[in-house]
């Protein structure tokens, strides 16, 4: 694909104007999945994909997976699978939204299977082989691109290369998208009945400690190229959002940044810190030990090194030849390189265990419950709106099947939806509006000629935010007043947004994403204000409120931007228990 | 993670800049292939998938992991067998089952 150059001038932008039935941002994995279901269920209708990169690799996916977190198994019940996940994520999950995703985990997944992903069996052949309570295990280096192909099949069009940058509204309803093709500069302005939206989760907002030279910017657990640009297009129309507070900040394999459940899972490693001390059965046995919600388990290393009892490890020197064998088959799988990054150093894992240590923390619906309030339709607070994976919140523990039981979700209400509705009326003040607010880094670039590079930008946001909004850094770690003082600068960086320049159509790229980044990060400070309490330690904790409070705080902290006044206004919803028992208890 | 591209290697067919989901491989005035960004890559291996020539790479950032430690793919129908030799030059090598047809 040839690469065009930046338009010079507003007249020089050429525009592709596409009608279509459902429109769905991002062809990830719970976008594809809206796509198949959505032609499954009526093939008259036109479903149009729109994705940044390109569909066979892209998201999460792109270097594939090697379980699937969530599979509910026969002897388990649906009942069970909420239990374990509020106890997960401490007692705070939608309870009516995980039910509903739930009742239809397991479809994609065994689809997957019928489309020629392998999953392992259990020796005697019946079941799938299981790595933990709800894992299955898979050899899913091309599962992306088996679902691109099966998504190819039905007929929908993909449109690859072209970054979402705004809704188009009609009033508060959603109408459609716009967006710009990072290969051939056109502006493209798709009208839709009904749109959904599915772009993942948000990484880079924060700095990662691996960033201390320039080959390792990236060297992040999330998929990078994912920046939040999905919350971003909602915040700026007003819609609600929920639970950003409670981020996504993981034990990582140390330096690499990558997956660690490979190993502690799949193969029941102990976490042991520089003494030895298995330390989730001696030092957190009281928080659940080995079964301790996810923010401990997360959280237990970081505070053994702030304890002095740093470095920690997952203890691999008593696996088996065998075994190790088959943990980087399993890595081959999922994230290819740590096989390189062990053999950088020489590694022999049954001599030297694996270092851990935190991530850098990520926005992402699929693990945590940060994301659009949706309702059990996955119907956003925006009229003609829908949202599934990593984008959707309020259902922490979703993972690959949810994400894409998600996407069947929220495929089946639009196809409902779009059935009583007619194309909205395009706005064309908007669209002028939109394509200056494109390409204006283009445009100063070539009429001013200096200014704000993205990647500047991005590391002043990054370090901001870990310094003063509980980085890794500052082991998650936040306080009132630098919290206040972080949004003191966003709102500067927001401000020097019109500095910005790009040289060419990925620059622009960059920009955008440093831009949508902002608008991100701005809603996930007044979370972390709003919430006086530390509920979740690592993942969220308060210095000035180290304890949990229920009376005030056992409630989802929601909020909406209003693009009239530019404040995020802060508000609560009630939790709504629909399974019975002690939320806390699996 | 920086790929390298093996410039007597690469034919210049633009498979690695059609997959790479940042962008980030270009062709350049003689068709080679190279990394706009190499600190923006996130070592999905994508592009040397997707290279038959063997051409691209991945390399471990030397602030993480030492030199020259290799992974190769080599991609076939059902499986990928890869190639993985450390710095001190031992190899290890696995058979990873990609479709179940
Ligand atoms: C390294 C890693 C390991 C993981 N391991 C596991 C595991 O072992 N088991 C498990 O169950 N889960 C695992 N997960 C989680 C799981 O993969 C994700 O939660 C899930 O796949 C997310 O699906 P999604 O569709 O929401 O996002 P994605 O699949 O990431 O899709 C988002 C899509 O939106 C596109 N996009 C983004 N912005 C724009 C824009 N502006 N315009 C157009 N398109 C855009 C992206 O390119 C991408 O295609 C892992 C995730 C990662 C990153
Ligand atoms: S895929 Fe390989 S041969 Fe083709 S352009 Fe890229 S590096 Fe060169
Ligand atoms: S490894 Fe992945 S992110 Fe890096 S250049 Fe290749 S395709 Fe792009």
């Amino acid at each position: 694909m040839s690469r065009a150059n930046l338009p010079q001038s507003f007249d020089k932008i050429d525009e592709v104007r596409i009608d279509t039935d459902i429109l769905i941002i991002g062809a990830g994995n719970a976008g594809c999945f809206a796509a198949i279901e959505a032609k499954r269920l009526n093939p008259h209708l036109k479903v149009t994909l729109m994705e940044k990169a390109h569909i066979d690799r892209s998201g999460c996916l792109a270097g594939g997976m090697d379980a699937i977190n969530t599979y509910i198994k026969k002897d388990r019940t649906i009942e069970d699978f909420v239990r374990w996940s509020r106890s997960q994520a401490g007692g705070l999950i939608r309870e009516d939204l995980t039910i509903s995703m739930a009742e239809v985990l397991n479809k994609p997944i065994e689809e997957w299977e019928e489309w020629g992903m392998p999953i392992k069996y259990e020796e005697d052949g019946e079941e799938y082989k299981t790595r933990g309570k709800w894992d299955i295990t898979i050899s899913g280096s091309e599962m992306k691109v088996i679902l691109a192909e099966k998504t190819r099949q039905t007929g929908c069009e993909i449109i690859n290369r072209v970054v979402a940058t705004n809704y188009l509204m009609e009033g508060n309803k959603v109408i459609g998208a716009i967006g710009f093709g990072v290969r051939d500069g056109k502006v493209y302005i798709i009208r839709a009945k009904a749109t959904i939206i599915a772009t993942g989760g948000a990484a880079g907002l924060y700095k990662p400690y691996q960033n201390d030279g320039n080959d390792s910017h990236h060297q992040l657990w999330y998929a990078p190229f994912n920046v939040g640009t999905g919350f971003a297009i909602g915040i700026r129309q007003g819609a609600e959002m929920t639970t950003f507070e409670m981020r996504w900040c993981a034990t990582r394999t140390k330096d690499f940044n990558g997956p660690i459940d490979t190993i502690s899972v799949g193969y029941k490693t102990p976490m042991i810190n520089c003494k030895g001390e298995q330390i989730l059965k001696t030092r957190y046995a009281h928080l659940g030990g080995d079964a301790a919600p996810r923010y401990i388990r997360a959280n237990a290393p970081m505070d053994e090194w702030r304890e002095g009892r740093g470095p920690c490890y997952v203890d691999t020197t008593h696996m088996t030849p065998d075994q190790i064998h088959d943990m980087k088959y399993d890595y081959l799988n999922e994230r290819p390189s740590y096989v390189l990054f062990l053999a950088s150093r020489a590694q022999d894992l049954s001599k030297e265990p694996i270092e851990i240590y935190g991530s850098d923390p990520y926005i992402v619906g699929g693990h945590t419950a940060s994301g659009y309030w949706v309702d059990v339709k996955r119907a956003t607070t925006l009229p003609g709106l829908y949202a599934c994976g990593d984008v959707a919140g309020g259902t922490p523990n979703k993972f690959v099947g949810g994400c894409a039981a998600e996407g069947l979700l929220s495929a089946r209400a639009a196809v409902d939806y779009v059935a009583s509705v007619e194309q909205g009326i395009i706005n064309e003040e908007q669209i002028s509006q939109e394509k200056d607010r494109i390409f204006a880094p283009g445009f100063r670039h070539s009429v001013v000629g200096d200014g704000v590079k993205p990647r500047e930008m991005e590391e002043r946001l990054q370090r901001l935010m870990d310094e003063y909004a509980g980085g890794v850094h500052q082991f998650f770690r936040m306080n009132k007043e630098g919290l206040e003082y972080a949004l003191r600068n966003l709102k500067i960086l927001k401000d020097q947004v019109k500095y910005l320049i790009a040289t060419d159509l990925h620059e622009l790229m960059d920009a955008h994403e440093v831009i949508d980044r902002l608008d991100v990060a701005q809603v996930l400070v007044h979370h972390l204000m709003y919430r006086e309490e530390t509920r979740w330690a690592g993942w969220q904790t308060r210095a000035d409120f180290p304890e949990k409070n229920d009376q005030k705080f056992d409630c989802f902290v929601n909020s909406r931007y209003n693009p009239e006044t530019g404040d995020v206004e802060m508000f609560t919803r009630p939790y709504e228990q629909i399974i019975s028992g002690d939320r806390l208890k699996a | 993670m920086p790929p390298v591209v093996y410039q007597d290697k690469c034919k210049g067919c633009g498979k690695c800049e059609e997959i790479c989901p940042g962008d980030l491989m270009e062709l350049d005035e003689n068709k080679k292939a190279f990394c706009r960004a190499k600190r923006d890559c996130w070592d999905c291996m994508a592009c040397v998938k997707a290279c038959q020539f063997e051409a691209i790479e991945t390399r471990i950032p030397y602030q993480l992991g030492y030199y020259p430690a290799r992974l190769i793919p080599k991609m076939k129908e059902k499986e990928i067998e890869w190639t993985c030799i450390d710095i001190n030059g031992k190899v290890d090598k696995f058979l990873v089952k990609t479709h179940n047809k």
